[in-house]
């Protein structure tokens, strides 16, 4: 069996016993990456040359006996979007495109502390905006299990990498699902923890209160391993929480006894996929096998989620993004080009004698900002930048952000009365599998609405996962996503893990046929 | 025409709070450092960075809002103003909005020369917020690039709002004076002007009395104050030009939107400014990085026990303790809290209050003038300066011979009982004074008869003979016994 | 409330972006589309209910006021587009 086909935890027990190198292991999954990322495109940027330094480093500490960290030697790739000095930070955009941090973001340091091997950037959506990493302005990345289509998003690049076997871990960020999806498109597990569990100091913020850090792996066991190492208080960051890190992998096989499940009804309405609900369906029925009682609750609020969503989300992101301005780094416009294009226009306006026009023109630090930010934002983010703008300008603040406030009150109290009665709930992760690449892209409302099952729990603040539950006829992943009440996390890895080891669905890897299928 | 007019007063105090660090990160407040060398990737606002509260600036804050009789509402959180500006790296400034810490305060005012009657100035807020940077312009040349420092970014400023209820140049200034003085009270702030540590902007407009009823002009936003002269002369400089605009066209507040105008200290007037591009709609909304604070009442009174005595308590206690005057009580309170504690420690040492009041308020302050110096530099220290008075007191020292003994003690620092043997001055007993005085007056017959035949003024000439002699002879002494001895004669 | 043109327009104002012709158009309709989907919000009664501006409710997060090292300078300024020795550069910011 290749090393690249082997968890995390199992390539750690190879490493400890001796029967495998960092070094062997690292070169094997770079390799995989030189044959593979051509056709997926999981990666913005990688560096074999420093991956096997590292990784020599580890295994010339751990031969001469020193203290090693606890992912010592295990490749792990990272969202382009968590700042590490030793690299670039561009979150898939022109704007950041050479930016170049002078810190590490805490998960960053915590990785590198934990002696991980750092084999790769992945791409994501600009700016972590979308749902199927076809925003990145750099590169697409494919679904491995079917190149034509989307990987999902915005961590598509986190997700395709460990289903196509080129990274065994993968850190990616979840502001309404974005690590829940892409791992349920791409049949891998996705976790995304409690907000706050996880530090959000150097993760270049989207929206600052629902942005939260999580794993992506093969196996629930992997997702809490790495889960270990990244959660914790984090002084920097005041909204990170101070309470302890439980070690999930120590009962992660302990199966919860008298599970109480919740299915919700809301979950099953109209424009869910038959081949998804027969799956989840048949998901809880494995549950009930396991000793589970079943138990249908209500979110009456959850169908305002994606509008409560769509309106907190970008008017954060507006807010989070009047940085990229172009003064104190990131893209600017050419100067030369944007005084002669001034002057065109004022002679313009002289000619036509409009003195309100003239009055009302830029001058030449506004039209600065005005192409700077135009030429290094993609379409997407401007679009989120204008409808959080708008949301958030007189006479609108009430309306909408401040009403979502309140309606996002109401989501999460509903959660707390659901989880007075059950301990999970279980659900589909998405509506449908993974779409056509370029399907959706005339259509940002429809786009937007595929977070439909996701974003509660970033609303909420609530810890979910995805797991793989089934595949649909044409042989693409399904998802299973469960989520906990906050600080659950131990008892959504120890249900996440009942069925892990009762099915086999998260053992399936993309074929090699879908692998050697050509574009 | 003659019309009077009620002028219209309302500020906003800007004050950088005492802290060694910025308000949401590490980097030093220090003045005066090289251009961005003090900055990090918070207070840049580089990708991915995260601001902290610190706790010394609300501490502070909060200290301030209770001493100005604020209430401080159990709940306070934190808001983005958004505009673009390029010493705004984050394209907002953290601030508060719409649940500031304090609100609803005020502080008393009173003129020493009773130019207006004590009152009350009401204040609206007191909120914190963080300090934009700094852009230098290019001067000279329209074209070249502004500089852009950003060192000052993220400094902890305490935005202090006052209702418009000053109805002159001389009360705003008083409000200035008395509110410097309670954050200097407090140690929450070095109130220099100079280093942009209290920043003033005033809200002017004029209340007139037409034929139609009660009118207002606009209301105009003064800028770029640099010292309370500057604004007691741009407050009267717009005060007039108000008058004189509203005399030209009869505009009325409302007629026109709320003017900024920028104060030319050179000039001598003000000038209206650019307004910022369309920047009215901030889009202030609750900071998701930041977390609210809640406060409990036990803590508000155990900041108000802790507050010690303010400027208001001085001048009672002063006034009740010592006997002083008013006019001296504000001389002392009015140098600060150091020279008050310097006179209370003087006055303890000795018992003469008054006396050592009046060594305070004009000796030591006059020498620390000319030194340019402050009290906690000053040569004599209370115990010193006490004992200089009790030794007066005592008689062990003439008081004509006290300047002399402050000067020698003010340069080289020594106590009173040294400065006494310095001086050589010492006690002349008694039959030695009348043996010098009979000297002098037999050597003076002329003098002796003058007092004789009633012109007891004559003896005057003796004592300045007497003091060349012994220069310790006490004069009110050599007089008494001059006179006694020649009426003997 | 429908979004007009002009509202577009004032927006990319404020939110500093330059649009073309065309984006302005494209804009109008699909935040048009997706506001029109917001406003659902508003049959929700949430009279008496708290904004929610926070997932979790942490109060009183505090740094003490310790100096701590800032980055050089040449560092501070490594990324700017423009700057000299000293510091960031920019138009004007006054005139211009
Ligand atoms: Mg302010
Ligand atoms: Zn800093």
């Amino acid at each position: 069996m290749s090393v690249v086909e082997h968890s995390a935890s199992e390539l750690l027990e190879l490493l400890a016993r001796g029967d495998a190198s960092s070094v062997e292991i690292t070169q094997a999954y770079l390799d995989r990456i030189a044959t593979d990322d051509k056709q997926i495109g999981a990666f913005l940027h990688v560096d074999p040359d420093a991956a096997l330094k590292q990784a020599a480093d580890v295994d010339r500490r751990r031969k001469a006996g020193k203290q090693i960290g606890k992912l010592a030697g295990l490749p792990v790739a990272v969202k382009d979007v968590l700042c590490d000095s030793d690299t670039l930070t561009t979150c898939a955009s022109q704007m950041l495109k050479s930016f170049r941090a002078p810190y590490n973001s805490t998960v960053v340091a915590k990785l590198k502390a934990a002696d991980a091997v750092l084999i790769g950037r992945t791409n994501m959506d600009e700016f972590a905006m979308g749902g199927s990493t076809e925003n990145s302005s750099f590169q697409l990345t494919r679904n491995p299990w079917d190149r034509d289509r989307v990987p999902g998003g915005s961590s598509g690049g986190a997700a395709a990498c460990v289903a196509a076997g080129m990274a065994p871990l993968s850190v990616g960020t979840d502001t309404g699902g974005s690590i829940r999806q892409p791992a349920g498109l791409c049949g891998v597990v996705g976790m995304k923890p409690t907000y706050g569990r996880v530090s959000r100091f150097g993760l270049v913020a989207f929206a600052s209160s629902l942005d939260q850090v999580g794993p992506l792996s093969r196996s629930t066991k992997d997702a809490a391993l790495l889960l270990e190492t990244l959660a914790g208080h984090d002084p920097q960051d005041a909204t990170s929480l101070d309470t302890e890190v439980p070690r999930y992998t120590a009962s992660i096989d302990q199966p919860l006894e008298g599970l109480r499940l919740g299915i919700v009804r809301e979950h099953f309405a109209e424009g869910l996929d038959k081949e998804v609900e027969a799956a989840v369906r048949e998901a809880i029925k494995v549950y009930e096998s396991l000793g589970a009682t079943v138990k249908e609750i209500s979110l009456p609020h959850s169908k305002y989620a994606v509008a409560t969503y769509y309106v907190i989300a970008p008017s954060e992101a507006s807010s989070n993004l009047a940085r990229y301005d172009g003064v104190h780094y990131g893209h600017r416009t050419d100067r030369a080009a944007l005084l002669e294009e001034l002057a065109a226009e004022r002679k313009q306006l002289e000619a036509a004698g409009d003195q309100a026009a003239l009055d009302a023109l830029d001058s030449s630090l506004v039209r600065m900002y005005r192409k700077s930010r135009s030429e290094g934002f993609g379409s997407e983010v401007k679009r989120r930048i204008m409808l959080g703008a708008y949301a958030l300008s007189a006479g609108y603040y009430d309306a909408y952000y401040l009403k979502a406030l309140k309606v996002r009150r109401l989501i999460r109290q509903d959660f707390d009365a659901a989880f007075e009665e059950v301990d999970l709930i279980a659900g589909p992760v998405t509506a449908q599998p993974a779409f056509k690449i370029g399907e959706m892209a005339d259509d940002p409302l429809a786009m937007y609405l595929v977070d439909l099952y996701t974003v509660s729990a970033n609303l909420a603040g609530l810890p979910g996962i995805s797991i793989p539950c089934g595949f649909s006829k044409s042989g693409l992943p399904i998802g299973l996503q469960l989520q906990a009440r906050p600080l659950a996390e131990e008892t959504l890895f120890r249900g996440a893990r009942m069925f892990e080891q009762a099915t086999d669905w998260h053992q399936r890897r993309p074929g090699a046929d879908s692998r050697a299928k050509k574009h | 025409m003659s019309q009077t007019y009620t002028t219209i007063i309302g500020l906003e105090v800007h004050v950088q709070l005492a802290t060694d660090s910025k308000l949401f990160c590490g980097c030093s407040t220090q003045f005066g450092a090289e251009p961005n060398t003090q900055t990090c990737p918070v207070c840049i606002g580089m990708p991915g960075s995260l601001p902290v509260m610190n706790r010394e600036a609300y501490d502070l804050s909060l200290k301030t809002a209770v001493a100005v009789n604020c209430e401080i509402p159990e709940f306070t959180k934190w808001d983005r103003k958004q505009y673009f500006y390029p010493d705004l790296p984050k394209g907002y400034q953290i601030s508060q909005y719409d649940l500031p810490m304090s609100a609803n305060g005020y502080l008393e005012i009173h003129d020493e020369k009773d130019r207006f009657e004590p009152k009350r100035v009401r204040i609206t807020r007191a909120h914190l917020e963080e300090d934009a940077g700094k852009s230098v312009h290019d001067e000279q040349a329209g074209t070249a690039d502004s500089e852009i420092d950003l060192n000052r970014t993220g400094t902890p400023l305490l935005e202090i709002v006052s209702e418009p209820d000053m109805r002159s140049s001389a009360e705003a200034r008083a409000y200035l004076s008395e509110l410097k003085l309670l954050l200097t009270y407090l140690g929450v702030s070095d109130c220099n002007m100079q280093e942009g540590s209290l920043r003033v902007d005033a809200n002017v407009n004029l209340h007139l009395d037409t034929d139609e009823g009660k009118v207002a002009t606009p209301i105009v936003e003064i800028k770029n104050m640099n010292s309370f002269r500057a604004v007691e002369r741009a407050l009267d400089y717009e005060a007039q030009r108000q008058f004189r605009v509203w005399q030209e066209t009869g505009k009325k507040i409302g007629d026109s939107p709320k003017q900024t105008r920028g104060w030319d200290d050179a000039a001598g007037i003000t000038r209206g400014q650019r307004s910022k591009e369309e920047s009215s709609d901030y889009r202030y909304f609750p900071d998701p990085d930041l977390v609210p604070i809640i406060v409990t009442s036990e803590q508000i009174q155990e900041v108000k026990d802790a507050l010690g005595e303010l400027p208001a308590d001085f001048r009672n206690r002063l006034i009740r303790e010592f006997g002083l005057s008013s006019y001296d009580t504000d001389v002392l309170v009015n140098q600060g809290r150091e020279v008050v504690d310097y006179f209370l420690e003087v006055a303890e040492h000795c018992d003469d209050a008054k006396a050592a009041c009046n060594w305070v308020t004009q000796e030591v302050l006059r020498a620390l003038k000319e030194r340019e110096s402050i009290i906690s530099e000053f040569a004599i220290s209370a115990t010193n300066l006490a004992g200089l008075i009790q030794a007066i007191v005592e008689g062990k020292l003439p008081k004509t011979r006290a300047k002399d003994a402050f000067e020698l003690m003010m340069v080289d620092g020594i106590d009173v009982a040294s400065t006494v043997d310095r001086l050589g001055i010492e006690q002349v007993d008694e039959s030695a004074l009348e043996s010098l005085c009979q000297e002098l007056l037999d050597a003076n017959p002329k003098i002796v008869a003058d007092v004789q035949s009633g012109k007891p003024q004559a003896v005057g000439a003796l004592i300045g003979q007497a003091k060349k002699r012994n220069p310790n002879v006490d004069p009110g002494r050599v007089r008494e016994i001059c006179l006694k001895l020649a009426q003997q004669e | 409330m429908a979004i007009t043109r002009a509202d577009v327009e004032k927006v990319s104002l404020l939110a500093r972006l330059q649009l073309s012709e065309t984006e302005i158009e494209t804009l109008t309709v699909e935040l048009g589309k997706i506001v029109a989907y917001v406003d659902q919000l508003s049959e929700v009664d949430t009279d008496g209910v708290a904004p929610m501006a926070h997932a979790v409710e942490v109060s009183n997060v505090f740094a003490s006021d310790e100096v701590k090292t800032s980055l050089p300078r040449e560092q501070a300024l490594a990324n700017a587009p423009s700057h000299n020795p000293r510091g960031y550069l920019v138009p004007p910011v006054l005139g211009g």
